[in-house]
C-alpha cells in the first residue's frame, strides 16, 4: 500500500478557494498540541491569539497598522514570485529604505523647514529600497548569481548600516547615549488619521498599493507578461517578452515598496531610527504574499490575519507567559501547511493497493 | 603562542561549522534538491546540541542532539518537497522561519547557562612541536571530523556505484527513474544526511566556539554555506578551499577590529556577508560557458508509476 501524487487534469478550483482555510486550520491544531506540550491551556491561548486582539478598538487600529507594512512588502514580493524570481532580502530594502528616508529627518531635524520634508522622505525611501533592491536582480541578469542568496546577504549589511548610524553620526547628542537618532519632527512623520487614534496615512496609502497592484496585475500587458513569464519562461521568449527587464522591474517594484514601507513605520508609529525596527516583516511578508495566493486582495486579507498573529503573541506572552518565539513557530507551520494545500490544487493524493503478479500463482 | 598559530587555530574554528553543513547540503544538491533551510536546521542544532550537554555534560551526547534536530527538520522538509511536489525553494524559506522559532522556544531557558567547550585533542610530543603542534595535533574532535567527512563525500560521490546513482538522479531523474532507480527514495536520504549535517555544525558553535547559546547565534552561516555550495561548484575539494577562505575573512574581520583600524566595526563585521556576494558574482559570472549545477536541481519530480 502507498500513497502516490496524480497530477490533476485540470487545476481545482474549489480547492484553491478552500486551500488557506484548510491551513490556517490544521496550524490551529498544531499549535494546539504545541500548548499542551508547553503546559498551557489550548483554548485560552487560542483565545488570546485569536480573538482578544479582536475585541477592542485600540487593538483593531493595532491590527490595521501592524498589517500595513506587511501587506506593503508582500505585494511587491508577489510580482517577484509570480515572474518565478525570488526576492526574499525585503527585510534589508525595508531597512534601507528606513535609513535613507531618516536621513532627511535628521539633517533638517530642528530646522523650520517647511511641509515638502515627509513626502521626500517617502521618495528617499522608496528610491533606496528600489536601488538596494536592484542590486542582487542586476546580479542576477548580467552575471547570473542567485538571487536569493546575494538578496540574503544584503539584509545582514543593511542591519549592520542601520547599526553603524544610529550608534555612530546620527545618534542622538541628548539620547543619554542610547543607539537612536533625535525624535522626528512633526513635518517629518507620518500623519495619523484620526486625531488620537493609531491609524496613520501610511495605512491609507497600503490600500492604494493593493488597489494598485490589482490594476497592474488584472488590466495591463505588463502584468501579463509578469505572469508569462513566470508560468510559461518558453512561450514568454517566443511572445518577445524581455525576461531580464522583467526581472528588474519586479526587484525595483518590491525594493521600493518594501523601502517605503521601512520610512512610514520609522516616520510614523517608531518616531525615530533605532536598530530592531522590524519585527522581521521582511519575512513574515514572505508568508502573507504565499497565504494571500500571490494575488493583492488574498494578500491584505493575509496580511490582517498575520498582523492578528503579532498582537496575539505579544498579549499571549503577557498575559499567558507563552515565549514570543511562539509567533515565529505559528508563522513557519502555517507556510508549510499553506505549501502543502497549494500542491493538492494541482495534484490529487492516491492510495495505491500492491498488485499482485499473475507469476506468483497465489492470486 | 605566536600570533600567527592563534589566528590559524581560531581560523580553523570558525571555519568548521561552515564545512560541515556545507558538506551536508553538497550531497542534498548533487541528489537534485535545493534545501534552502540550512539555516533554520542549524540553529535548531545549536540549541539542541547545547540542551544535550547542558543536561549530560557530555559533547558526544550534544553533538549528536543537533544532528538529530537537523535530521527532524529535515524530515519535514522532504515529506513536503519530495512527498507533495512543493515548491523547494518556498519550503526552504519555510524550514527557516520554522527552525529559528523551535530553537528561540528551546533555548529560552539556556540563556545564561554555560558548559565546558568540547575537549582538544593532545598527544603528548607531536601537540607540543613548535609552531605547528597545536594546529595539527591539537585541535578539537569535530575539526578533523568534518575534514573525514569531506574526504568520505569524495569517496561516496566518485568511487562507489551508490554515489553515481545518486548524482544520476541529481542530473537527470526522468532517466534515473526509468532505469528503474527510486529516485525520491534517493533525495529522501540525501536530504537526511544534509539535515543531519546541518545540525551537526549548529550544535558546533555552543559545544566547541563559544560556551553558551545565544538566539541567532548562527547568524547567517547556513546562508553562507549554501554560497559556499555554489562557490565549490558542487565539488567536495573546493568545498575546503572555500570554508577555510570564509573562514579566514571571519577571523581577520574580528582581528583587525581588535588592532583597532579607523574603520567602523560594523563594516568590518559586514566583510563575510560582501565577500559572499561577490564570490557569488565572480563565481557565476566565470562560469557563463556552462553551469556546473546538478541539472536537475531544484525541480520537482513526481513520478509516473
Amino acid at each position: 500500500m502507498q500513497l502516490v501524487l496524480e497530477k490533476r487534469a485540470e487545476r481545482s478550483t474549489a480547492i484553491a478557494l478552500i486551500s488557506p482555510l484548510i491551513a490556517i486550520g490544521l496550524t490551529v491544531v498544531t499549535m494546539s498540541i504545541l500548548f499542551v506540550l508547553l503546559g498551557k491551556n489550548p483554548l485560552a491561548a487560542l483565545a488570546v491569539y485569536f480573538i482578544t486582539p479582536l475585541t477592542d478598538g485600540y487593538s483593531l487600529q493595532e491590527i490595521a497598522v501592524k498589517a500595513a507594512p506587511l501587506v506593503m512588502i508582500a505585494i511587491g514580493l508577489s510580482l517577484c514570485y509570480l515572474a518565478n524570481v525570488w526576492n526574499i532580502g525585503a527585510e534589508g530594502q525595508f531597512l534601507v529604505g528606513a535609513v535613507a528616508g531618516s536621513w532627511l529627518a535628521v539633517v533638517t531635524h530642528g530646522s523650520d523647514a517647511g511641509p515638502w520634508v515627509l513626502p521626500s522622505m517617502l521618495l528617499f525611501g522608496a528610491a533606496a529600497g528600489a536601488l538596494y533592491a536592484l542590486i542582487p536582480a542586476i546580479c542576477k541578469v548580467r552575471f547570473g548569481a542567485s538571487e536569493i542568496l546575494v538578496s540574503l546577504m544584503l539584509v545582514y549589511v543593511a542591519e549592520l548600516l542601520l547599526d553603524y548610524l544610529v550608534r555612530g553620526p546620527w545618534r542622538d547628542p541628548a539620547g543619554f547615549n542610547f543607539p537612536t537618532t533625535a525624535e522626528f519632527d512633526p513635518v517629518a512623520t507620518v500623519p495619523l488619521l484620526i486625531e488620537g487614534g493609531r491609524l496613520h496615512l501610511g495605512v491609507a496609502i497600503t490600500l492604494l498599493v493593493v488597489a494598485g497592484a490589482a490594476v497592474l496585475l488584472g488590466r495591463t500587458i505588463k502584468g501579463f507578461e509578469i505572469r508569462v513569464v513566470g508560468a510559461a519562461p518558453r512561450a514568454a521568449r517566443f511572445g518577445g517578452f524581455k525576461s531580464n527587464q522583467l526581472i528588474l522591474l519586479t526587484f525595483a517594484i518590491s525594493g521600493a515598496l518594501a523601502g517605503l514601507a521601512g520610512i512610514i513605520e520609522v516616520a510614523g508609529p517608531i518616531g525615530h531610527l533605532q536598530p530592531g525596527i522590524s519585527p522581521g516583516y521582511g519575512f513574515t511578508a514572505i508568508i502573507v504574499a504565499f497565504l494571500g495566493r500571490l494575488n493583492p486582495v488574498g494578500i491584505l486579507i493575509a496580511g490582517l490575519f498575520l498582523a492578528l498573529t503579532f498582537i496575539g503573541g505579544e498579549q499571549a506572552q503577557i498575559a499567558m507567559k507563552i515565549p514570543l518565539d511562539m509567533t515565529k513557530v505559528f508563522q513557519g507551520i502555517l507556510l508549510f501547511y499553506v505549501l502543502a494545500c497549494d500542491s493538492l490544487i494541482l495534484y490529487r493524493i492516491r492510495l495505491i493497493m500492491p498488485q499482485r503478479k499473475a507469476a506468483d500463482g497465489t492470486a | 603562542m605566536g600570533l600567527l598559530e592563534a589566528i590559524i587555530l581560531s581560523v580553523l574554528a570558525a571555519s568548521t561549522p561552515l564545512l560541515i553543513a556545507a558538506t551536508g547540503e553538497l550531497i542534498t544538491e548533487r541528489a537534485g534538491v535545493l534545501n534552502l533551510g540550512v539555516e533554520g536546521m542549524m540553529i535548531l542544532g545549536a540549541a539542541c546540541g547545547f540542551g544535550g550537554t547542558l543536561l549530560t555534560g557530555s559533547t558526544i551526547v550534544g553533538a549528536i542532539c543537533g544532528m538529530l534536530a537537523g535530521t527532524a527538520l529535515s524530515l519535514i522538509f522532504a515529506a513536503m518537497a519530495l512527498g507533495l511536489a512543493v515548491n523547494q525553494v518556498a519550503t526552504g524559506l519555510a524550514l527557516t522561519i520554522l527552525g529559528i522559532g523551535l530553537s528561540g522556544l528551546i533555548g529560552a531557558g539556556f540563556v545564561g547557562e554555560r558548559i565546558a567547550t568540547a575537549p582538544h585533542l593532545y598527544i603528548p610530543g607531536l601537540t607540543d612541536i613548535p609552531y605547528v603542534g597545536r594546529i595539527l595535533f591539537g585541535e578539537d574532535g569535530f575539526v578533523y571530523l568534518s575534514l573525514l567527512l569531506v574526504i568520505a563525500v569524495w569517496l561516496f560521490l566518485y568511487r562507489t556505484r551508490a554515489g553515481l546513482i545518486l548524482r544520476a538522479a541529481g542530473d537527470n531523474h526522468v532517466s534515473a527513474h526509468a532505469l528503474g532507480y527510486p529516485v525520491l527514495r534517493i533525495r529522501l536520504y540525501a536530504v537526511m544526511f544534509g539535515g543531519a549535517c546541518a545540525g551537526l555544525a549548529g550544535a558546533y558553535l555552543p559545544l566547541a566556539y563559544t560556551p553558551f547559546f545565544i538566539p541567532g547565534m548562527t547568524a547567517g552561516r547556513g546562508w553562507i554555506a549554501l554560497a559556499l555550495v555554489v562557490f565549490s561548484s558542487w565539488r567536495p575539494g573546493r568545498l575546503v578551499v572555500g570554508a577555510y577562505l570564509f573562514g579566514a575573512v571571519t577571523i581577520l574581520q574580528l582581528h583587525a577590529q581588535g588592532w583597532g583600524i579607523g574603520i567602523p566595526s560594523q563594516l568590518m563585521s559586514a566583510l563575510p556577508y560582501l565577500a559572499t556576494v561577490v564570490v557569488l558574482v565572480l563565481i557565476s559570472r566565470a562560469r557563463t560557458g556552462g553551469s556546473t549545477a546538478p541539472a536537475a536541481l531544484g525541480t520537482v519530480f513526481v513520478p509516473d508509476r
